[in-house]
């Protein structure tokens, strides 16, 4: 007893229960739209509203998305799922029951693969369900609520992990990831402003003291909509708790109830909401008005048909194939759009390395101004495989290629066309060059000195005498081909 | 499989807590009656053997009962709203809610 924070040892334990909304049109268990931002309770009809008599079913989409994720999350799929009704009553929820999936998730038992230092780390996923979503309330009215039900029923699709996230950087790559892969299957918008995604982490840490281990109650974080606030609020979970163990050592999991804690953005804190000491009485039973849903090996073979190749995997495989570094891979594969759009320009322009720097240099920066993926500039893949193949071909230089390129973004002229009628056609003539080279060298005593005599100075003064000459060709002159004709001169005058 | 199905006062309470009904002491004992002798005639069911019959989530031998995702009109706002006892806006207006750290 009595341990202070130097004698201990302190291991995170998260695990993360995912709300992710999917990209339907409709909502999950009748046909009215799915909306964001519409007058309050205008996407209502009869089953969404829970009037009696009305009858939902099942949007075969939603299922099929369902079933798209936990193909790419590893999961087993079951062959039998139904759906049950999970009970309360709060002015949110029409029925006063969600419809959900208890005992029976659609997908259960896989892993999903983060890229963590030196390589990849599986987070076991125990489940992933469909169920609807809830409308929403206002609360700041005084003494009374608003209620809008436009998202009730939306399809939602919650992913659980196993506690095996360790730090917050883990909790933050595992969201990022989740997002980038829900995006990349196309099964959801992952637009987190939009409460696209929800994220609540289940904290706790396992305290190893004088030969003991102790474990801390685990705290919930609810409704989670940032990356952001992901990281904050395990980072701050995790020194809370054990600060709060050292205060108390009968602050341990059973011995004290686990919790219910809120995010505050502005402080930066997580806001204790409530003990979570009685389990929820939901009184889940199977929802009458729905019957079961088989999966038979020809509809699973035929959603397994329609995977795309998933991100991490896509990574790995673009540093090995296009000799990029893994950061840089990572950057080509962020969105889906931008991953296609690059493996066809490098395709068009038979360069890959010239591909990729254009697009981690130039496209993403014009990506960037706008606030759209680079998959999404106005600009074809064709169009930008073309002028990487211009820069590879010394058609141009990479400086020209930049100004080329922002060319493009508003016109639909050819690369090539664009390169002659702003005149930054390369030119490899030998008496063009000779002139520039000499005008250079005359202009530049000092420099062409240290060059000849100066060895520590040499290699700084090539590279000024260089770009002097491509200054003088207004970026014009063929770098390769200057370069040549400085290192000549430049041997003439050491031996003469 | 027989259960023994027991309702009492306590349970009826219970329920009734989670279903946010404000029952009356004489509604409470009348309940407990009238759930008890429902629960118990349908408990008849457990004297059947069952033991060859397959557990099913069902009654209709049914399964896989899908419909397109295509967007089919809503209510417009004021027909949404038109059973609510109180409305603000095109919002429902209810009751402020007091979380009592017992619902979801
Ligand atoms: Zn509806």
């Amino acid at each position: 007893m009595g341990h202070k924070a130097s004698d201990i040892e302190a291991r995170l334990i998260v695990g993360f229960e995912t709300h992710v909304q999917l990209a339907t049109n409709t909502k999950l268990f009748c046909g009215c739209a799915v909306a964001f931002g519409e007058t309050p309770n205008s996407r209502m009809c009869p089953v969404c509203l829970g009037l009696p008599g009305a009858l939902p079913v099942m949007n075969r989409r939603a299922f099929d998305f369902a079933v798209l994720t936990g193909l790419a999350l590893g999961c087993k799929i079951s062959v039998h799922t139904k759906w049950d009704r999970k009970s309360y009553y709060y002015p949110d929820l029409p029925k006063n029951y969600q419809i959900s999936q208890y005992d029976l998730p659609l997908a259960h038992d896989g892993a999903f693969e983060i890229p963590s230092e030196g390589g990849s780390k599986r987070v076991g996923i125990i489940r992933a369900h469909l169920e609807e979503d809830a409308g929403k309330n206002l609360h700041d009215q005084g003494d009374y609520s608003l209620v809008d039900l436009n998202r009730a029923g939306t399809p939602l699709l919650e992913i659980v992990t196993r506690p095996e996230i360790n730090s917050p950087d883990e909790a933050y790559v595992y969201c990022t990831e989740l997002q980038r892969l829900v995006t990349y299957l196309g099964v959801s918008h992952g637009v987190m402003q939009k409460g696209q995604m929800r994220f609540e982490p289940n904290i706790n840490v396992e305290i190893t003291a004088g030969g003991q281990t102790f474990r801390t109650p685990i705290s919930e974080v609810k409704n989670l909509n940032s990356f952001r606030s992901v990281r904050g609020a395990v980072e701050f979970e995790f020194r809370r708790q054990v600060q709060d163990w050292l205060a108390d050592h009968d602050y341990q999991f059973k011995k004290r109830p686990n919790e219910n804690r809120g995010w505050d953005d502005e402080r930066g804190v997580t806001v204790f909401q409530r003990e979570k000491e009685a389990a929820h009485d939901y009184r889940y039973f199977p929802d009458p008005d729905l019957v079961p849903v088989e999966v038979d090996t020809a509809w699973l073979n035929g959603v397994r048909e329609s995977l795309p190749e998933l991100p991490l995997a896509r990574r790995m495989r673009f540093e090995l194939q296009y000799g990029v570094t893994a950061d840089d891979a990572a950057t080509l594969v962020a969105d889906r759009e931008t991953a296609d759009c690059f493996e066809s320009a490098a395709e068009r322009a038979g360069a890959p390395q010239t591909t990729a720097k254009q697009f981690l240099n130039v496209w993403s920066r014009f990506a960037n101004d706008r606030g759209v993926s680079v998959g999404r500039l106005a600009v074809s893949a064709e169009r930008m495989g073309e002028l990487a193949a211009m820069v590879d071909q010394r058609v141009v230089s990479a400086t020209a290629a930049n100004q080329i390129a922002e060319r493009m973004m508003s016109s639909s002229d050819e690369p090539r066309q664009l390169a002659e009628s702003m005149g930054l056609v390369t030119v490899a003539d030998e008496g063009q060059l000779d002139s520039w080279v000499a005008g250079v060298f005359a202009g530049n005593e000092k420099a062409v000195k240290d060059a000849i005599a100066n060895p520590k100075k040499t290699q700084a003064a090539v590279g000024f005498l260089r770009g002097q000459v491509m200054k003088a060709s207004g970026g014009k002159a063929d770098p390769r081909l200057a370069g040549d004709k400085i290192e000549a001169r430049l041997a003439a005058m050491r031996a003469g | 499989m027989a259960r023994e199905s027991k309702i009492d006062e306590s349970l009826v309470r219970h329920v009734a807590h989670l279903s946010r009904l404000a029952l009356t002491d004489d509604e409470i004992t009348r309940m407990t009656g009238e759930l008890s002798a429902i629960v118990g005639y349908i408990d008849q069911l457990g004297e059947l053997d069952t033991a060859d019959v397959p557990p099913t989530a069902h009654a209709l031998p049914v399964h896989n009962v899908f419909r397109e995702d295509e967007v089919t009109p809503s209510f417009d706002s004021d027909t949404a709203l038109s059973n609510a006892p109180q409305r603000e806006g095109t919002f429902f207006r209810v009751p402020k809610i007091l979380d009592t750290g017992d619902g979801a």
